[in-house]
């Protein structure tokens, strides 16, 4: 070998021993790197990635409270929770995110039926503000059959859930929504209004009724859990739970039984039954028809089915019980009698003769009594017992506005009693100062004729005219009308206890000679018991006395907004029929009101209903084959 | 002593024991003693990073089984032996990634395996990871040295034509360990510091056009690696979760099995390419450090060896192979920590999977196989 080659040799080999030193210099510069990265991370920024790692792994779940219950007087259930299986949406966590939600829902369509509607609301909740990755619902009540093909496809269907939630359940549905209310998928607007973190696990509010003045004792307070999940959300393990308080169970006075036997004597009907125990002032019955079901409300209701029922010419949404605004009619001659004996303008004896109609002025216009002809001599017994408006033109006349709206208002009208009904309406009771704020006019000797017969300017509620009954049955005694009998077990006299503020009430009527009280009840024992009374036929025949007075409400003319229906038209012109009354006479427990849209008159439409309704309760006749049975003996 | 020579001069047999089984094997003690430590820890974290699969894990081992076995036997081969075969392997080993193109198997949009009636399924490109530091060192070796410019470029070639056919699959991992095994040998063989200089040049003018090339999904990646959080649902997310995994482990980790990261699947590939991560998380710096530590042991070893050689074929390998089983750590750990975009390059000795265990395994034959020939010191 060379030493040229040799040389070269060396110089070779040294030169690549540069190169190898070179290369571990390099390795060690990078594994330097490397591992300042790896302190940079571990050490640097460990804080930071400890929480992030946390966040991860741990969601803050909050839990709905279950709501509390709703009970009938005799412990049964009115109102109950029952699990529902809702199809729900995690948009993010969709295969191909929000973008792909359209292909998600054609595919889903392919396993459980998805209807256009489900699609349009579901749409319509994807587009509120909600928190990201909480689920969006699309549809509810599963049916085991549609949970287990959506199961068997879950695979691939990432982000599609079956979510169990516990929703409200009215066993006895129909006949009842217009006493409970119903509780319905919270909206935005009730959104802002509610404790937002109370609230963070709640799907439902109570919209009406009794479901929403309760709503803060039947919700509970919301529990919460911190739960470890993997990375599609799945929880793993639950590591710390705070449990929900479940709202309070209530009771009401209602009493499911006497309920249905209202809503059955009301079917087919327009009109109301309020019924209330005079001892307590409880609502023992609430019906209102036509009615409808509260459960499509519960897990929302298509759109189809709430225009039915909003288009509906008989109005099956509007509670006629709380907001019905109705003319009493003769049902208040009971009240005017007494305004007139007690404010000393006309004594107890005091008769007129009847020759069919009154004249305010000699030859001016005739307020014509209802029965031709008139009826003779009439005393204050006689003109309740047969409801004589002469009488009470004669009456009311002499008595001008001030002492009749003064005793109205003493018995509830105009104003709101009812205590847990956020809906009732406190209807119409016109004052001369009425009057002029409203119609711009100062009160009339006429109006106040009209007024003496329950009608022209004056309207009430079913509610009130069966708080009048109350009131009269009690001899002026008053109490809270309420629906609340008691929340987990304890009383409830006065919505105060419970915080709330007591509509105002009116005093207990004292007068100034308490018998009376005895002979306008024994006037009204004899509208149902004596031989001329107007509701004898509804009278005969019982175990039991009954007081009431029937009503007869002309229609005045139609709304302008409704719809020209020749056939139907005839129908709403004619009277509604009205009674009010309790029973027993002596002792009472039900004091009710009945009102039939239409119905014609009060001792024929009226009347007997509240004779069934009566016989229900008093005797326990809580179906119709029984009650021949009981009143034929 | 030496008086106790001269009247038992036949002592020293007696009491020094023989060449011994390493020596019999041709295996480097070092170099065994440091994989099966690497490959103990390995199996470790992936059994956490399979979710607690001992079946992952016992295919691991036979894996490794084979691998071992593999790597006696090529360290049996006396390299100078099968020279000239060399060019031959890369004839064939061209075909095979011209035949993965035209009828080759795979998934997520990448086309690496081919699937031969009665062999088992495998990647060409794994063969080319030893296939073309042999050949381009083969072809420099009988070539003046530092290479003149004309053979650098037939070098070159030698490694482009490789590179591209496997990037075009597409593999960017594989196809860049192997362009960087080919560029070992050049730089080894003595390539002088000028070219060196002028190629960085053109390299970098070159990435625009790189980039051009690139498919969408490898342009993604870039993207998403420089800025993770622009798409952390998608791309995005792999870095994001694995620095979580990484930066939570802190110094002493949060304990073997103990992860939340890879275990509630907030980590991806938590056994391939992302093991690191886990090692991480569970282990800590500490345990990222030892491994680390395993691994700069392996490669002064290797650079060692390629110092010991004698042959320039002999060095020119040792060096590139060490040096590319340096880019292997590097890239993964790099690219798991967040510093560089996510190509797949899996862990050495340690990611689960066969083809890579069985190649990295062969290489450190062939290591162990030019150590075992390297000149006697006396």
């Amino acid at each position: 070998m060379p030493w040229s080659k040799m040389d070269n040799q060396r110089q070779e080999i040294s030169q690549f021993k540069a190169r190898l030193w070179l290369a571990l210099f390099f390795i060690v510069l990078v594994f330097a790197g490397l591992i300042s990265r790896l302190v940079y991370l571990q050490v640097w920024q460990h804080q930071r990635y400890v929480t992030e790692s946390d966040d991860n792994r741990q969601q803050l779940q909050a839990i709905a409270p279950t709501r509390g219950l709703i009970y009938d007087t005799n412990g049964d259930l009115l109102a109950g929770n029952r699990a529902s299986h809702s199809l729900t949406l995690v948009p993010e966590q969709l295969a191909g995110g929000r973008r792909s939600i359209d292909k998600v829902l054609a595919e889903l369509a392919q396993v459980v039926t998805i209807d256009e509607d489900d699609v349009k609301r579901f749409k319509r909740r994807l587009n509120q503000p909600r928190r990201p990755y909480s689920p969006v619902a699309l549809r509810f009540q599963l049916n085991s059959t549609e949970i287990a093909q959506i199961t068997v496809n879950q695979h691939r269907l990432p982000g599609v859930k079956i979510v169990p939630e516990l929703v409200r359940y009215y066993p006895l549905d129909e006949g009842f929504v217009h006493a409970l209310g119903y509780v319905g998928r919270i909206n935005d607007r009730e959104l802002a209004k509610l404790d937002s973190i109370n609230y963070s696990a709640t799907h439902h509010v109570g919209k009406l009724g009794v479901e929403r003045f309760y709503e803060t004792e039947l919700h509970g307070t919301v529990g919460h859990q911190t739960v470890e999940t993997n990375a599609r959300g799945r929880v793993l393990q639950v590591l710390d739970r705070f449990d929900p308080v479940p709202g309070k169970d209530i009771t009401l006075f209602l009493d499911a039984q006497l309920q249905q036997v209202a809503a059955k004597l009301l079917e087919g009907k327009r009109g109301a039954i309020v019924a209330i125990d005079p001892r307590t002032g409880g609502v023992l019955a609430m019906a209102s028809a036509p009615s409808y079901g509260a459960n499509q409300f519960v897990t929302g209701i298509s759109q189809s089915n709430y225009q039915a029922l909003r288009s509906s010419d008989d109005l099956p949404l509007f509670n006629r019980a709380l907001r019905g605004r109705y003319p009493p009619a003769s049902t208040v001659k009971p009240v005017i009698a007494i305004a007139g004996v007690d404010s000393g303008i006309i004594s107890r004896k005091y008769s007129i003769w009847d020759p069919g109609y009154y004249q305010i002025t000699e030859g001016g216009r005739l307020y014509r009594d209802w029965k031709e002809g008139g009826h003779g001599r009439v005393d204050m017994h006689k003109s309740i017992v047969e409801s004589v408006d002469t009488f009470y033109y004669a009456t009311a006349h002499l008595m001008g506005n001030d002492p009749m709206t003064k005793y109205l208002a003493q018995f509830g009208f105009g104003q709101v009693t009812i205590a847990d009904q956020p809906e009732a309406t406190k209807a119409v009771l016109p004052t001369t100062q009425w009057k002029r704020i409203n119609r711009n006019a100062s009160w009339f000797p006429g109006d106040s004729l009209n007024l003496g017969i329950g009608q022209g300017f004056l309207s009430a509620t079913p509610t009130q005219l069966a708080t009048m009954a109350m009131v009269l049955a009690n001899k002026g005694q008053w109490h809270q009308i309420r629906m609340i009998k008691s929340i987990d077990g304890v009383a409830v006299e006065k919505v105060s206890d419970i915080g709330r503020n007591d509509p105002k009430q009116p005093e207990n009527i004292v007068l100034k000679r308490s018998s009376d009280w005895k002979e306008i009840h024994n006037a009204m024992i004899d509208v149902m018991h004596g031989e001329i009374g107007t509701a004898r036929r509804s009278g005969a025949n019982s175990s039991y006395k009954i007081a009431g007075k029937t009503g007869t409400a002309q229609v005045l003319g139609i709304k302008q907004d409704e719809v020209y229906d020749a056939a139907k038209i005839a129908e709403r012109f004619r009277d509604h029929g009205l009674f009010i009354g309790w029973a027993p006479a002596k002792d009472p427990v039900l004091a009710i009101a009945v009102i039939i849209e239409n119905g014609g008159g009060g001792s024929s439409a009226a009347a007997p209903l509240a004779r069934k309704l009566f016989d229900a309760q008093i005797l326990g006749i809580k179906d119709e084959e029984q009650a021949g049975d009981k009143n034929g003996g | 002593m030496a008086d106790f020579q001269r009247w038992a001069p036949d002592a020293r047999k007696h009491f020094k024991k023989g060449p011994g089984l390493w020596v019999n094997l041709r295996l480097d003690p070092w170099l065994l003693i440091l994989l099966l430590a690497i490959m103990s820890f390995g199996l470790l974290v992936l059994y956490s990073g399979s979710g607690s699969s001992e079946a992952s894990v016992h295919r691991q081992l036979i894996r490794y089984g084979l691998a071992l076995l593999g790597m006696v036997i090529i360290t049996q081969i006396n390299l100078r032996h099968v020279q000239r075969w060399i060019p031959l392997l890369y004839v064939i080993g061209l075909l095979l990634l011209v035949a993965v193109l035209l009828f080759g198997v795979g998934s997520k949009g990448a086309q690496r395996w081919l699937a031969i009636p009665g062999l088992p399924r495998f990647q060409p490109s794994e063969i080319m990871k030893l296939v073309v530091p042999l050949t381009v060192s083969w072809y420099l070796a009988s070539r003046p040295r530092p290479p003149q410019l004309i053979h650098v470029i037939v070098a070159m070639v030698l490694v482009l034509v490789p590179v591209i056919l496997i990037a075009k699959q597409p593999d960017l991992g594989t196809s860049l360990l192997i362009g960087s095994s080919g560029v070992f040998v050049i730089f080894f063989a003595g390539l002088l510091w000028r070219y060196l200089i002028a190629a960085a040049v053109l390299g970098s003018a070159g990435l625009p056009l790189l980039w051009m090339g690139m498919r969408e999904y490898q342009k993604q990646r870039v993207i998403t690696f420089l800025d993770p959080e622009s798409d952390p649902l998608g791309a995005g997310w792999n870095i994001i979760q694995s620095k979580i995994a990484i930066g939570s482990g802190g110094i002493n980790g949060k304990g073997w099995l103990q992860g939340t990261q890879s275990h509630l699947d907030f980590l991806p590939e938590t056994h391939t390419d992302f093991i690191v991560a886990v090692l991480a998380e569970e282990f800590g710096l500490l345990g990222v450090c030892l491994l680390l530590a395993l691994y700069f042991l392996v490669l002064v070893r290797g650079l060692m060896i390629a110092g010991y050689a004698s042959h320039p074929f002999d060095r020119m390998l040792a060096s590139s192979l060490t040096l590319t089983f340096f880019v292997y750590v590097a890239v993964n750990l790099g690219m798991v920590s967040g510093l560089l975009p996510v190509v797949g390059v899996p862990l050495p000795l340690v990611s689960y999977g066969g083809t890579s265990a069985v190649t990295l395994m062969a290489s450190l034959g062939l290591l162990m196989s030019i150590h075992a020939r390297r000149p006697q010191r006396t």
